[in-house]
């Protein structure tokens, strides 16, 4: 019975009902949104690294984390002492350098690059051959309209559009490695070494005798590189997910403050006739909660309803810059968020209403 | 304090606290009345006659003095006590229906049912009340698809649903034309004759008055005169 006179509640004001649901949903959908940004991104960046094929990654000394990769600090005559080790089959210096935010312009040795990633899927153009040429891959010259021939300009320096390559290997716009060191002051030096060993079982021989011949240098495996693109590597990542989510609680609590404080002004009568028929202070407490759950559930569903939606917007506006993607295992949490604000926001309300007096409430035009 | 009666009072004082000032509604009333009674309350505005049917409801406690409604000590009820005293003991019938709108007449007085813990379906033999009351047809309906008459109706039923030992109403024809008051106060006599329904009406008008056993008349919070309908 109490679900009936919520649902017929909720009919009988379907704006008041609908807008609230919409207001709810909203930060669901930014909570989602971020949460599948962080994780989009996240992914993206470790299946690029993943397709650059290779086993071992050498960085700079004392380097730990992934924000410091692009230091250039390791001479690039280590790329042949490199190869030169036993079961390495292929080594390859390469620069990262970020050109935006969190876009990198990297630059490689096109014929080892090659031999690394068993060369690129060109949709248009060809390969790196003058010092200004620059590779885009297919979402980022989609992303600014860029095709061969065009020049564009990044890191104050006119780049010529020599290819349009498939996305997936490393990162999404490639330059030769030297116009690269020579823009950075960086001469004969390199941020990264990839190295790509004989066979698979060798990785963990290699990894150790490359750790005795350059002690000063981060050496790994691409499965330890690859387990680093994780939500709890990422400085700052988790409490700016946790602020995020506290700005959707408070939002969600204040709608349904406001929402339910409305509810028991314009429902002052109905709540004096139940009381007058006996309704318990839980009873009355019990409808305007349940209520406030509803509008919770709605919202929730309409939250992850649109960041579908916002998916579809970043993979269509921005898709070299923004992945964004669906992580399922946050809808249950973003549920449990919005329950619980729905149901503290309706708690002073409810409270109202199942302390109000009966007769100044039948009394109540 | 004990004859039989189902309501009983003795020496009810109610005292309304309006700013800095005592406001005293009610200043001794002693009324008993038996059951199966059908008493009419009558007095001007002010008499004390709506502070008399909230605290034989249940509604609000005394200030001082006795009331026992089938039994119980109202004075010595907790709040919460009150609220389940009015789940069963009595039925309220409003001058404004107070129906919920959102409901359906059937619903309307399922509420009731549920709220008294006996379920949502009323037993079946309140189907032959719903014939007597006129509305057995409209129960599907919400209160604003029916007509002031049908409404009250409908209060009616969701008043005795429960099977209270007393039916309160307040004003009920107040705000229904001349045919519908008359019908519902036809039903409110038949409900008293055929089902020994005690009931207590608070009204302005003395033809309405006029269908219960006995006539209180309240004046300044005090029952100034009883009268008998047969004399």
């Amino acid at each position: 019975m109490i679900g009936k006179i919520v649902l017929e509640n909720l009919k009988n004001r379907p704006m008041r009902s609908l807008l609230s649901i919409l207001l709810i949903g909203v930060p669901v959908t930014l909570i989602l949104t971020l949460v599948g940004l962080t994780q989009g991104m996240l992914t993206d960046a470790q299946n690029r690294q993943r397709g650059v094929g290779a086993d071992i990654m050498i960085r700079g000394a004392n380097v730990n984390s992934l924000t410091t990769a692009s230091s250039i600090t390791i001479p690039a005559g280590m790329v042949d002492l490199v190869e030169r080790q036993p079961h390495v089959s292929v080594a390859t210096g390469v620069i990262n350098e970020r050109v935006e935010v969190i876009m990198a312009l990297a630059g490689i040795d096109m014929a080892r690059f090659n031999r690394m990633v068993g060369g690129f899927t060109y949709d248009q153009g060809g390969p790196l051959r003058g010092p200004d040429d620059i590779l885009v891959d297919r979402l980022y010259a989609e992303e600014h309209h860029l095709q061969v021939g065009q020049t564009t300009n990044l890191i104050y320096h006119d780049w010529r559009v020599v290819g349009v390559v498939e996305p997936g290997k490393m990162a999404r716009l490639f330059v030769p490695v030297a116009t690269l060191q020579d823009l950075r002051a960086a001469s004969n030096r390199v941020g990264q070494i990839y190295v790509k060993v004989d066979d698979p079982a060798n990785i963990k021989l290699v990894v150790g005798e490359l750790r005795h011949l350059l002690p000063p240098y981060s050496i790994n495996t691409m499965d330890e590189i690859a387990a680093m693109y994780n939500v709890d590597q990422i400085p700052a990542i988790k409490p700016f997910t946790v602020v995020v989510a506290a700005i959707g609680v408070v939002i969600g609590v204040t709608v349904v403050w406001l929402s339910m404080y409305m509810v028991v002004l314009q429902r002052t009568r109905e709540i004096g006739i139940l009381k007058a028929l006996g309704a318990s202070k839980a009873f009355i407490l019990g409808i305007i909660q349940i209520e406030a759950t509803l509008l919770g559930v709605g919202g929730t569903i309409l939250g992850i309803i649109f960041s579908f939606g916002a998916q579809w917007l970043i993979h269509t506006l921005v898709p070299a810059s923004f992945q964004m993607a669906i992580v399922y295992a946050w809808w249950p949490r973003v549920a449990a968020i919005t329950l619980a604000a729905a149901n503290l926001g309706a708690l002073q309300p409810g409270l109202t209403a199942a302390r109000q007096d009966p007769i100044e409430a039948l009394a109540y035009e | 304090m004990s004859n039989g009666a189902i309501i009983e009072t003795r020496d009810l004082r109610k005292v309304y606290r309006v700013g800095q000032v005592d406001v005293p509604a009610l200043r001794g009333v002693d009324l008993s009345v038996q059951p199966g009674e059908f008493v009419s309350i009558v007095g001007p505005s002010g008499s004390g006659k709506s502070t008399l049917f909230h605290i034989i409801g249940g509604l609000t406690p005394p200030t001082a003095g006795e009331v026992k409604v089938g039994g119980q000590n109202l004075a010595a009820l907790s709040d919460a006590g009150r609220t389940k005293m009015r789940r069963k003991t009595v039925g309220f019938v409003f001058q404004k229906f107070n129906l919920l709108p959102n409901l359906t007449a059937r619903d309307n007085i399922a509420v009731a049912h549920y709220i008294a813990g006996l379920g949502t379906h009323p037993d079946a033999e309140f189907d032959e009340v719903l014939r007597l009351l006129g509305i057995a047809n409209r129960l599907d309906h919400k209160p604003n698809a029916l007509s002031g008459g049908e409404q009250q109706r409908v209060a009616i039923a969701r008043a005795i649903v429960n099977h209270p030992a007393i039916l309160l109403a307040d004003e009920p024809t107040g705000n229904l034309d001349s045919e519908n008051s008359r019908a519902v106060l036809e039903v409110l006599r038949d409900l008293n004759r055929r089902l020994g329904q005690t009931v207590l009406m608070i009204t302005h008008n003395p033809e309405a008055a006029a269908y219960g056993h006995n006539t209180v008349h309240m004046r300044d919070g005090r029952i100034v005169d009883r009268t008998n309908a047969t004399a």
